[in-house]
Order: structure tokens, then sequence, then C-alpha cells
């Protein structure tokens, strides 16, 4: 399909004129992109094409994206550290045609017809390029095991919240190739100031200096990374005239120490989802948000049902990418978003995720992959998982155990077990605790009985 | 045991169970500054509220959240006071 709109259209209209991304080890100015490429010769190769993006730096991803978008048919966009077999599940299910990778990295296993690396600083265009494709956004959703759901987006569903603002000085503490953080990166992107991002690895102190130096005004993060800023004692290199917080769950204790530390800010608390879109943003200071909210939600409808939000509006995701892939919508066009939400008066309020996935500071993990993981260990027979509320990271993932007959139930086993599981799943989806018991509840159906 | 030793030794064991090395623990290391991230502290909180019964993180009653190891002591010591 063909489309008059895309990023490189923005900048030759102006946007982003003397901006820049700025990550720790690289950056990006914005108008270079009008004579210059990050993606060398090969670049009008790309034409039509289906590609995977799987670049370690930001402001490289920003580069590539910007001149992709319009130029490729389709671009899958990878977060960093994906190993081999995650991109090769991608690969397959976009029908990817090439790989884009980091000029500076060795390039991933992943063979595809084409490839072509990714550098900074902008090399000369040699001829010019044809962007006028409709191209599509691919975003994998955040889950940490097992094979993403890849979630198809377009330059018009993924901008439909944002409104112009050209002053805004930008930071985020996301990474650009998850939806909250490519929210931000196309805000900065229709404004005129700069956009600049943490880097992996890199301490929140020199972070928060860097985003101070670079005198920025709005800034975004989960309530995991905004509990780190007041905790980091390096809050004060900022002075933010807008925070918002997503991804997470906003409880009052964050929501009031952030009120008492950035008295001058705005302090917005936005919901949105890789598949839902943006759904609102509330600013009044409390969590949860107004239950009128669900009858009247403007150019967005929601719906409750079965307790989980459903949401409708132009910003929400095209479908799900894959033959065997389900229906992203009901019948009716709503997308089911799996939030639990609370009526509680005349406000409503989030309760966490249905199924049990639990998230751990903004990471969902899956009960039943932990499970499988720690019933693979020697000395498990059986497991239940279940969320423990963290004032940190919203939550822990913790276990019941029941153990092998002959095995102590005792510190060194607990030790071995745990130690086992994060060699398995990371230390984001092990369980910080164990409990032993004698047995496991079971539904009438033969399931574990799930908490809650 | 004092609230302090109490906070120190869980805050040596998480560091063990996540291979996390710590410097010396002085009253104004920044927490940043640990060694500990933000997964072992949300551990650290709560094996503390095991043992002390005290979720005092859960609800700061002025929004100062503790940057130090010398500030998050007292928080503690409040909570239990």
């Amino acid at each position: 399909m063909r489309n008059a709109q895309n990023l490189l259209r923005w900048i030759e209209e102006g946007r982003g004129r003397g901006s820049v991304v700025a990550t720790r080890d690289c950056v990006l100015p914005l108008d270079g992109l009008e004579h210059g490429t990050s993606l060398g010769r090969d670049l009008n190769g790309l034409r039509g094409l289906s590609v995977v993006l799987s670049v370690q730096d930001i402001a490289k991803a920003a580069a590539a994206l910007i001149e992709l978008d319009g130029l490729a048919r389709r671009i899958v966009l990878c977060p960093p550290g994906w190993e081999p077999s995650r991109l090769e599940f991608a690969a397959v299910t976009a029908q990817a045609d090439a790989l884009i990778y980091d000029g500076d990295a060795e390039p991933p296993s992943v063979y595809l017809r084409h490839s072509a690396p990714c550098r900074l600083p902008l090399q000369p265009l040699e001829s010019p390029r044809v962007a006028d494709f409709d191209t599509e956004w691919v975003l994998p959703t955040s889950g940490t095991t097992g094979p993403p759901k890849l979630v198809v987006h377009t330059l018009g569903t993924l901008t439909g919240a944002i409104v112009d603002a050209p002053l805004q000085r930008w930071a985020t503490f996301y990474d650009i190739r998850r939806y909250g953080g490519l929210q931000i990166f196309l805000r900065a992107m229709l404004g005129h100031g700069p956009l600049v991002v943490g880097t992996e690895g890199e301490d929140i102190g020199s972070t928060l200096a860097r985003f101070g130096d670079a005198r920025i005004t709005h800034i975004s993060g989960t309530p995991t990374h905004w509990r780190k800023v007041l905790m980091s004692g390096e809050g004060h290199r900022i002075s933010p005239d807008y925070v918002r917080l997503s991804g997470e769950i906003a409880d009052q204790t964050i929501l009031s120490a952030l009120r008492a530390f950035f008295p001058r800010a705005r302090i917005e608390h936005a919901y949105a989802s890789t598949e839902a879109g943006v759904v609102f943003a509330v600013n009044d200071g409390k969590p949860g948000f107004p239950a009128r909210w669900i009858e009247d939600g403007g150019d967005v409808q929601m719906k409750i049902m079965d307790n989980t939000l459903r949401v409708r509006s132009n910003r929400c995701a095209r479908r799900f990418l894959g033959d065997e892939a389900p229906a992203l919508t009901d019948e009716e066009g709503f997308v089911d978003t799996g939030d639990i939400v609370e009526r509680r008066g005349d406000r409503c309020y989030f309760m966490g995720r249905r199924g049990g996935v639990i998230s751990v500071g903004g990471l969902k993990v899956h009960p039943e992959e932990v499970e499988a993981a720690l019933n693979s260990i020697e000395q498990v027979c059986a497991s239940r998982v279940f969320a423990r509320k963290s004032p940190v990271t919203g939550a822990l993932v913790c276990a019941e155990v029941v153990l092998r007959n002959g095995c102590a139930a005792d510190a060194d086993t607990e030790l071995k077990i745990l130690s086992a599981c994060r060699a398995r799943l990371g230390p984001h989806s092990s369980p910080v605790g164990l409990r032993f018991v004698a047995d496991l509840p079971i539904t009438a159906g033969g399931k574990i009985a799930r908490y809650g | 045991m004092s609230m302090r030793d109490t906070i120190l030794n869980e805050m040596r064991t998480v560091a063990t169970l996540h291979g996390k090395r710590l410097p010396d623990l002085t009253d104004d290391l920044p927490l940043t500054e640990s060694g500990l991230d933000s997964l072992c502290f949300a551990l650290l909180v709560a094996r503390l509220e095991d043992n002390l019964d005290r979720d005092p993180l859960s609800e700061i009653p002025n929004g100062r959240f503790p940057s130090t190891i010398g500030e998050f002591v007292a928080l503690y010591e409040e909570a239990v006071a």
C-alpha cells in the first residue's frame, strides 16, 4: 500500500531540525538523515522487503527505523540481546527477507537473503531513497520466555495519541524498541527537541546526569524506573516539567513520592499496551482512573468483561502476525488487554494480570513457564508459582514446591533449586524464595488451583 | 541483633544468592553503589518483611525514598520503633 506519510517526510518538512537522539555511546543528528545514511550502500536494495532490525545501540535503531519507514514493506523491531532462536522465529513469522545488524558487533547467526550493517556516524547517501510504502511496524510483546507474539502497527496507529508539541525535550529510561519507548521516540520526532535515552549497563546516576545536561523537560519510565531514581539520590540532576509513568501499575506511594520530589512537574500515569495502544493518561495524582471514562472515553471505547478491560480505538494494533496467530480483537473490534480492573465507587483500579501473569519491573512472567522450569529440576516433584507484592519492582516471583522423596527441606536444597532455576530462566523470572509444602491444591478440572 | 546488623546480614545473603559483590557498607554509601540492583533490592525488602513483619518502603509518609544505607536503616528503625 502507498502512503505519503513517513518519518523521513517529517524530517524533510522540518521536524526534528537541529535535534538529536542520544545514548551514552552514539548521537544521531536527525537533519543528517536527509543526505546521510546509517545503512550504507545496501539501502535501496531493501526497498519493499520485510526487514528484521536487530542492533544494539538505541540511536542506531532510531536511524534505521527512520530510514526504513516507507522504504521497507515491514520492519520487525527486535529488542537488544535476543538469542538467535528468537530472531529466527521472528524472521520466519514475519517472512523476512533481510536482517539489519549492528555494524559494531558480531552479526547474529540468522541467515536471510539480504543483510546490512547499521553504523553511526552517518555516511553520505549515494542515491535518493524511494519511500512510499505504508510500512508495517512489528513489535514483539514483552514476555520473557517462550516465542513472542508479534503485533502489527503502522505509523498511523502508533501516532494516534500524539499531539504536536514542538518544544518538548524528551528523555526516557525505556528502550525505543518497546511500545512505551517507541511512543516517546515518536513524540520526540514530532517536535524539535532532542531525545536522550538510558543505555543498557549504564548506572542510574550517569543516566540522570546526561538527562540533566541535555536540559530535558519531559521524561518517561516505569514505576520501577522511578523508584530507582528516587532511591539513587541523583534525582536532583533533572528538573522536568512533565513526568510520565507507564508499563506497570502506578500505586499511591510512587505517585505521592514523585509529587513531593518534583513539586513543579505535571505527573501523569499512562495506560497503554503493545496490543491496545495508548488508552489514556491520568494526571490527578491518584492511582487507577475515573470510572466514567468507561462510558465516555472519547476516541477510545472501553468495556469491562469478565473483570478485564477491553479497548477499541484507532491506536489499537492491526493484528497479530503469523498464520496460526489468534485474532487480536473480538467481533466488535475490542482488544482484550488481560488487565483485571475493579470498580470501587467512581474509580477503577488495576488489580494485576489475568491468567496470573506476573509483572516484575515491567517484564511479564508466566507462572506456567516458571513451574515447568522448576519441575524439571532434580529435587522438585511439583510446584506452584505465585506473585508477591513488592514496593521496588511491583511484584516478585515466589513458588511453593513439593520435594521428591528423600530430599531435605532445608536451606541447602532451596539454594540448589533457586540457582538451577536462575540458570534456566534468568534473574527476573526465577523465584526469589521457595516454600516447601507437602502437596498442592488441585481444582476439579485437575489443574493447579491458582491464587486469586 | 541491631536493626543495622539485621539489614546488613540480609544484604550479604542477597548478594551471595545473586552472585553480587558488596563494597564496605558504610552509612553514607549511596544505595546505587551498594552492588545490588532493583531485583536484589526487591528481594532484600521482601526478606526484611518476612523477618520483621514490616514493609516501610510501601508506605513512605513524606515521599522521601531512602538513598543511602544510613537512610535505609533509619527507615526500618523508625518503622519498628
